[in-house]
């Protein structure tokens, strides 16, 4: 097609200009923002979305005009003579029917190939990655580490992820723009989503699909770190037991046994800064001074009946809780599933308070105190 | 025809045209009253979907804010689109479809005058019922989608999604009746000489309309009983633990749901077709295109529900599909725009409030159009889909497309239905702060959903850039609001201060010029016969300038139907009945028993009841 592919030179200035526009300062601004993808598949769907802007600018500007013009040009006042009564035009209403065909069949080719790579199942080696979407936080789980972990799923950077999501009550929509743009999420059916991380970070992304009182509080965030980043967190995850780091190395059971050849590996490539003084390195020497809140802690999480909905482990987790799992809670950066920055304070509050933190969490306002809370704030904080 | 013009006959109507009272509005079978009591509905509901939109803007303005509860804000973003939709837009065109259709096929009334007036009473009780929530802290909070299966009993236990749920029931009832009616109406009741190819634009969009609510509404009718039967009786239609499945919601919500926004629309296509001809003296161009096209719309409006659940991952054919047929609308909706601008092309346009109306109308339908194509494409859409960027799309179609046309007609008809012309100057002051408002409001809306922000949350963290397009918008929405103020501010004045209108303002082209403003109750003394398309303007060609004021007469032999009240009376059995549903579980199944006792009463007096005047000296009982 000749005449369409010399109108699509034409406008080629037309969709960088756009991007360009659109794009600035637009990562750094808007850290969710769906128009700097740094992944794979929101890479095609960011190139179909600028194919049609390219196209509607280009109506936009010329069907606009025409109306403004007209509205200028043929402004009548009251004695004028009637104007030419035309009531219609074959030809013109013949090319103005079969241009927009043509500029939508533009529009469906880059589509209808879009939509067919996206739904590809990733080949080779991926990593699978269940999600669940429980009212109102985000359950990630690797299968290949039988890793659990909440409301923060870290990835490695270069290999591709495979979602295999759920939800566990209502639809939710898991969606991460940089990376992925969004799947739906169903109780008691599959639905599947892949990407592939290009660059170290931490990105976000929240539940899409309204879902009930605090579904503007259902945020999640995705860490990609280089490959063997990733490997020494998922090494480290491992190794995290229900005891407070410090002391973790006293009771052993199978759990920690069989990550034990992981944990060599580990302490031969240090992990990344999340942990640094965790569990791992109190094997090699006793942990620094203890603090006593943080043996009160552990007993107040089973006491205040912490433990019935959350677990402390992350390897061989029990599914099925009500909870977020919490292994490594100290080294999130939200709590509440993106609710509140994850300080000592706003932890404390969570504590004591959920329920005006986030009107309608399952979690109950328990009755902690103040101390209370502190001490398992301490608790918590080594499980990093 | 449903009336007759009994010329020899004794005084029936005489008179008749100028009862006032309550008594005369409760039992009404008039269109043209009944018109009216749909616009004093929907513009109360709409002013009441309007304080709702105010307040979730007001919640937005600032990151965490805590102005109301995330419980409250639910039942905000539900009430305002359940209300906008069904409560506001939907009988505004009501008012349009009563007031207009039968003045401009040269009808006196429509096919069945007291199945009007119960559509009507249903609705505004309907509307009642919905509202009442409020009062008991139960408000819908489920959005105005209902997604399955957080409408199951297990994760919605409150009274709200029963009030949703039957509410919708409810109004769907009133909206069977009127296109059942106005079907009928449109196909039997044209005067003489006027074909389905001559008949006005406004009516040609009407009677599409009347299709898809024939063709729509049995589906959602069908998934609220499904639903109510989840929450009611224990079924598992929609709840995955039971073996149903939500997506068969999304389904059936959809097959309804999109025809909807055509029902939304179209009778504001109809509208602008009507007011850019006029104000630019020139004929509607590509009448037949236009006909084709809306009939297209429709047609393929059933054809692609599914481009809103692209997100949920059907699978490549699906989506291919769904893709395409969405697209293929642009042709017949591109078609339309084209011919709008054809129409004002080399015409002799006066730029009054109406006009301004209708050709903003068109610059914001064309917006709304193409954003629509961006989310066609399934890929781009993964991404906008449940963002704020949807958000801005349908409200250039609904706000921009569909407010804007229904103003730009009640501008139009004002003079007609009411006698007086409205403001123009103050008409004006309205259309700018409206158009101003609304862009404000909801352009940056596209940027903020690219930029990440989702739909339906009641709050947003700092950090993620969406604080200032969010003031921004906030301050359009009272900009927005300040020119419906104007609005009410020029109703109040035009009422209080106007002149006079003369029978034809506008030098209009559609029968209804050709009567007295506002018509008598038969509105035409002697039914007209149609030659064209543009039947007036065909008759002051042909004596070569305007028609002299048409006389109010006398009405004598005309005969009409008789007014009614059970028509009311039926019409309370229904929310009586749903109250007596929802409460059954309380208060036994006596709400229910009087409900279907209401109901039987009210039908049974009905059908019994002489549906014309009896005329002294020829018959008793004689015409039902």
């Amino acid at each position: 097609m000749p005449l369409g592919s010399r109108v699509i030179r034409r406008l080629n200035w037309l969709a960088p200009l756009l991007a360009l526009a659109m794009v600035a300062a637009c990562a750094k601004d808007f850290p969710q923002t769906t128009l700097a993808p740094k992944g794979d598949l929101a890479r095609i769907e960011d190139a179909v979305f600028f194919e049609t802007v390219k196209w509607a600018a280009l109506v936009f500007v010329l069907v606009e005009g025409a109306l403004i013009y007209a509205v200028f040009r043929f402004r009548g006042k009251p004695g004028d003579p009637e104007p030419a009564q035309i009531h219609g035009n074959t030809v013109v209403e013949v090319i103005w029917t079969v241009i927009p065909a043509l500029i939508l069949a533009m529009i469906a080719v880059p589509t209808v190939k879009a939509i067919f790579k996206e739904n590809e199942t990733p080949k080779g080696n991926a990593l699978t990655v269940e999600v669940v979407g429980h009212q109102w936080w985000w359950e990630f789980r690797y299968p290949e580490y039988n890793l659990t972990t909440a409301n923060e799923l870290h990835v490695p950077v270069g290999r591709t992820v495979s979602l295999k999501m759920g939800a566990y009550d209502v639809v939710h929509s898991f969606w991460l723009p940089q990376f992925a743009g969004k799947r739906d999420v169903f109780p008691n059916r599959e639905t599947r989503l892949w990407f592939t991380a290009e660059d170290p970070g931490e990105y976000s992304g929240q539940c899409a699909e309204f879902c009930g009182i605090q579904h503007g509080r259902m945020a999640f965030r995705v860490v990609a770190q280089p490959p063997a980043e990733f490997t020494s967190w998922v090494d480290h995850m491992k190794t995290i037991t229900m005891q407070p780091a410090a002391t973790s190395a006293a009771p052993i059971d199978s759990v920690h046994t069989s990550s034990a050849g992981a944990a060599v590996e580990q302490q031969t490539a240090p992990p990344a800064p999340p942990a640094p003084g965790a569990s791992d390195s109190a094997k090699a020497q006793p942990g620094p001074a203890q603090d006593p809140r943080v043996a009160q802690g552990q007993k107040l999480f089973l006491m205040k009946g912490c433990v019935g909905c959350h677990s402390l482990v992350a390897y061989n987790a029990p599914k099925g809780l009500l909870g977020p799992n919490l292994a490594n809670v100290g080294a999130r950066t939200y709590i509440g599933a993106g609710t509140l920055k994850n300080t000592d304070e706003n932890l404390t509050h969570w504590i004591r308070f959920p329920q005006d933190v986030k009107h309608g969490v399952l979690m109950p306002n328990l009755g902690v105190t103040e101390d209370e809370a502190k001490a398992l704030v301490a608790f918590l904080r080594t499980h990093r | 025809m449903a009336t007759t013009v009994l010329g020899h006959e004794a005084h029936v109507a005489a008179g008749y045209g100028e009862k006032t009272g309550l008594w005369s509005w409760i039992t009404t079978v008039d269109h043209k009253r009944v018109a009216i009591l749909y616009g004093v509905g929907a513009l109360f509901f709409f002013l009441l979907g309007g304080v709702e939109a105010l307040l979730i803007r007001i919640q937005l303005a600032k990151p965490d804010n805590t102005f109301v509860t995330p419980e409250f804000y639910n039942q905000l973003f539900t009430m305002h689109g359940t209300t906008m939709i069904f409560l506001a837009v939907m009988p505004m065109s009501q008012v349009f479809f009563n007031y207009i259709i039968p003045l401009m096929i040269g009808a006196r009334d429509v096919a069945f005058p007291r199945l009007n007036a119960f559509g009507v009473w249903v609705f505004l009780l309907g509307g009642l019922f919905l509202n009442v929530s409020f009062l008991f802290g139960a408000a819908p909070n489920a959005g105005w989608f209902g997604y399955a299966n957080l409408t199951s009993k297990q994760f919605s236990p409150g009274l709200n999604v029963d009030f949703w749920m039957l509410g919708l029931q409810i109004l769907g009832v009133s909206s069977l009746a009127a296109a059942v009616n106005f079907f009928v109406t449109i196909v039997n009741l044209r005067a003489p000489g006027m074909r389905l190819m001559r008949m006005p634009m406004f009516v040609w969009m009407s009677l599409i309309t009347m299709v898809l609510l024939l063709l729509a509404f049995p589906v959602i009718t069908v998934a609220l009983i499904m639903l109510m039967f989840d929450r009611f009786f224990g079924t598992h239609f929609f709840v995955p633990s039971g073996g149903g499945d939500p997506i068969l919601w999304q389904h059936l919500f959809w097959i309804f749901g999109h025809p909807e926004v055509y029902i939304l629309i179209l009778p504001a296509f109809g509208i602008v077709s009507e007011v850019l001809p006029v104000f630019s003296r020139k004929p509607l161009f590509g009448y037949a295109a236009m006909v084709f096209s809306g009939v297209f719309i429709a047609f393929l409006g059933f054809g692609v529900w599914s481009h809103h659940m692209f997100s949920t991952g059907m699978g490549p054919i699906a989506d291919t599909f769904f893709s395409l047929a969405t697209m293929l609308i642009g042709i017949p909706t591109g078609v339309k725009i084209f011919n709008w601008i054809g129409t004002i092309w080399g015409g002799s346009l006066q730029l009054k409030t109406p006009m301004l109306f209708a050709l903003g109308f068109v610059a914001m339908f064309i917006m709304g159009g193409l954003s629509g194509v961006m989310h066609a494409s399934p890929p781009a859409d993964l991404q906008q889909t449940d963002t704020y960027f949807v958000v801005a799309h349908f409200h250039y179609v609904l706000f921009g497309g569909s407010i804007f046309g229904l103003v730009a007609g009640a501008y139009y008809w004002w003079p007609k239905m009411f006698g007086k012309v409205l403001d123009d100057g103050l008409g004006k002051v309205h259309f700018w702060l409206q158009l101003i408002g609304f862009n404000l409001t909801f352009f940056p809306m596209h940027f903020i959903g690219l930029h990440g922000m989702p739909r339906r949350v009641y709050t947003y963290p700092k950090g993620l850039g969406f604080e200032g397009m969010n003031q921004l918008e906030t301050v359009g929405s009272f900009v927005l609001a300040a020119g419906f103020a104007v609005f009410l501010y020029n109703v109040w004045k035009t009422w209080r201060h106007g002149a006079p209108a003369p029978a034809d303002p506008w030098n209009g082209a559609t029968l209804e010029w050709s009567i007295p403003s506002p018509p008598q109750e038969w509105n035409f003394p002697e039914i007209p016969t149609v030659s064209g398309r543009d039947p007036l303007w065909d008759a002051k060609r042909q004596r070569g300038g305007p028609l002299p004021e048409p006389p109010r007469v006398s009405g004598q032999g005309i005969h009409l139907p008789a007014p009614s009240y059970w028509p009311l009376v039926t019409a309370f059995g229904l929310p009586v009945l749903f109250t007596g549903l929802m409460l059954a579980s309380k208060i036994g199944p006596w709400g229910i028993v009087v409900g279907v006792a209401l109901l039987f009463f009210g039908l049974f007096n009905w059908l019994f009841e002489p549906s014309y005047t009896s005329i002294p000296g020829v018959r008793g009982k004689s015409h039902h």
